[in-house]
């Protein structure tokens, strides 16, 4: 599905701020893989994500998904193929628009969008339905500004967006690190039981490394912009945040030092 | 007061010839979330063409639009200059203002600092209020069909797509929408609507000069605050706020048009317009704490 091959970044190259982000990572990932990416600050999850979605390009490398080559196609031609869902809930959604207008949008993703009405009522019955499957009453208030919602509400409706048109990859950065926690349960739920039923291919960059074991069927640690820990099938299953601590002690010779990664 | 209201018409007129500039400056400043300088130039442009293409003898519709896509085209080099070359927005509005600025002067006018429109082929009469009555009917309706015309487009799928832009970016193109395309359409919309405004308002006039169109990014501003501080509590809906820039535009020309009758220094115009957007734009904002002062007392009482 997704192949990533021998991929760097450097930012700033060349001036006192240059930070090597990415150095060398490949991945390969098989259709219907859920995988959780876990990491301390500045390891490089986002930038791998960003690079995968085209927020900008790769310095050396390359990125295919499903045979489709992404390295140098621009962030809303590759948006046709991605469901991305950002950590700030106010990223992914537009304050100012109208709640069926943003399921509007997000259904011609990777259409051409031409002089036809931007949204017509039967596209709103639709939206009706997908809407009373989040469980908000977001259905209700379909023509409120998104302004008006809160951050977990919003998340839940960047996720609809993302997943409507049924995204070959599904690209999750740190999205329910904003939350509290309740609602961030809420939306994994969510997140997990849209994956679970389109059956998608998705990437979850989190910093909660209980949720990094139990979601997914494969997690990979990143550090220093390459990935140092690679684990799936049965050896995931019953992974424990310890076991992986001290995988971690193991591979990269210190200790994992991020306190937000240890949290619960 | 006599002056004052046979002088009336003529600020409804002014007003309405004004308001499709202001509602160019809505779509940037509103819609897009950017202060476009480039409508100081291309409203001057709009009567230049205009004047230029009548005066050879092409018809007055034919001209408008000319004037209309010439507006386009610069709007269009802003949109360039911003997001394939990326220079800041402001920047990239005043390099097209000045280049403007040059292509009006030295290309479209010959040289000639002003132009005049020649009197042997009277076209336009029904703009010309004292001699037509209809002139006002006919910029109602035009620009009745202006507002018709904006609030179609911006509930199309493009249309939507620039709302989204800019209202967020990063959504946007996350949801496949190419922002540099569509920021760059907003801003050659904008500056063609400035330019028909300049195109009405040199057939108006009978003449455009090189320096008209200065400053009118803060008349158009005006207008459009003027219009949200009076109209926007009455609905969110698109197309109110769209009249609601056509009437600030109005009233904006009826307070120009007393403080001339009243009697104003006319050096003093520039800065009545600005304290005008001083006044509009800090009223919410002193009404607000004045407010809440009132409420905070009340609840003392109340303890």
């Amino acid at each position: 599905m997704l192949k990533i091959n021998g991929v760097y970044k450097t930012f700033h190259p060349g001036t006192v701020s240059e930070k090597k982000a990415i150095c060398g990572v490949d991945l390969h990932l098989k259709p219907g893989d859920f995988v959780t990416v876990i990491g301390g600050n500045g390891a490089g999850k986002s930038t791998l994500l960003n690079l995968v979605a085209g927020v900008f390009p790769a310095d050396e490398g390359t990125i295919t998904l499903d045979g489709i080559n992404l390295t140098h196609m621009p962030e809303h031609k590759r948006a046709a193929y991605l469901g991305r869902v950002f950590q700030d809930p106010m990223t992914g959604t537009a304050a100012t628009m109208e709640i069926h207008e943003h399921l509007a949008l997000a259904s011609r993703r990777g259409k051409r969008r031409g002089l036809g009405w931007g949204i017509c009522r039967a596209e709103r019955e639709d939206y009706f339905e997908r809407l009373k499957t989040l469980d908000l009453g977001l259905e209700n208030r379909m023509s409120q500004k998104v302004g008006t919602l809160s951050g977990g509400q919003r998340q839940a409706l960047t996720l609809l967006m993302a997943t409507m048109k049924q995204p070959k990859l599904l690209l999750l950065d740190e999205h329910t690190a904003a939350l509290d926690p309740k609602t961030a349960q809420k939306v994994l739920t969510l997140t997990q039981k849209l994956i679970e039923d389109q059956n998608l291919t998705a990437m979850m960059v989190t910093h909660n490394m209980q949720d990094a074991i139990t979601y997914g069927n494969r997690l990979i640690m990143m550090k220093d912009g390459t990935i140092i820990l690679d684990i799936e099938g049965e050896e995931k299953k019953h992974l424990t945040v310890e076991i992986l601590l001290e995988k971690f002690a193991q591979t990269s010779g210190s200790t994992f030092s991020s306190d937000r990664a240890l949290l619960s | 007061m006599l002056n004052f209201i046979n002088a009336l018409p003529g600020a409804v007129v002014q007003g309405l010839i004004w308001s499709i500039m202001a509602l160019g400056i809505y779509i940037t400043f509103k819609i897009l979330d950017i202060a476009d300088l480039t409508v100081d130039s291309s409203f001057c442009t709009g009567g230049a063409v205009c004047i230029v293409m009548m005066n050879m003898g092409y018809s007055v519709p034919l001209s408008m639009l000319l004037a209309l896509l010439a507006g386009m085209a610069a709007g269009f080099l802003t949109g360039i200059l911003h997001s394939y070359m990326g220079i800041p927005m402001i920047l990239s509005g005043i390099l097209t203002q000045l280049i403007l600025w040059s292509i009006n002067l030295v290309n479209i006018m010959g040289g000639a600092a002003n132009l005049a429109l020649k009197n042997s082929r009277k076209v336009f009469r029904l703009v010309n209020l004292a001699k037509n009555d209809f002139s006002l009917l006919v910029l109602l309706g035009l620009t009745a069909a202006v507002i018709g015309v904006l609030y179609y487009f911006f509930g199309t799928e493009i249309g939507c797509a620039i709302r989204a832009t800019g209202s967020n970016d990063k959504m946007s193109r996350a949801q496949g929408i190419n922002t540099h395309f569509t920021r760059i359409l907003g801003l050659a919309i904008s500056n063609g609507l400035v330019a028909l405004s300049g195109s009405l308002w040199a057939q108006y006039r009978g003449a455009i000069d090189i320096s008209d169109g200065k400053g009118a990014i803060v008349i158009g501003l005006a207008a459009v605050i003027i219009g949200q501080t009076f109209f926007s509590k009455i609905s969110r809906n698109f197309a109110v706020q769209l009249f609601s820039v056509l009437l600030g535009s109005i009233i904006y020309f009826i307070i120009y048009t007393a403080a001339v009758n009243w009697g104003l220094n006319m050096g003093y115009l520039k800065m009545l317009a600005a304290v005008i957007m001083v006044v509009m734009l800090s009223f919410p904002v002193i009404a607000k704490k004045f407010h809440f002062k009132k409420k905070v007392k009340g609840d003392t009482t109340n303890a």
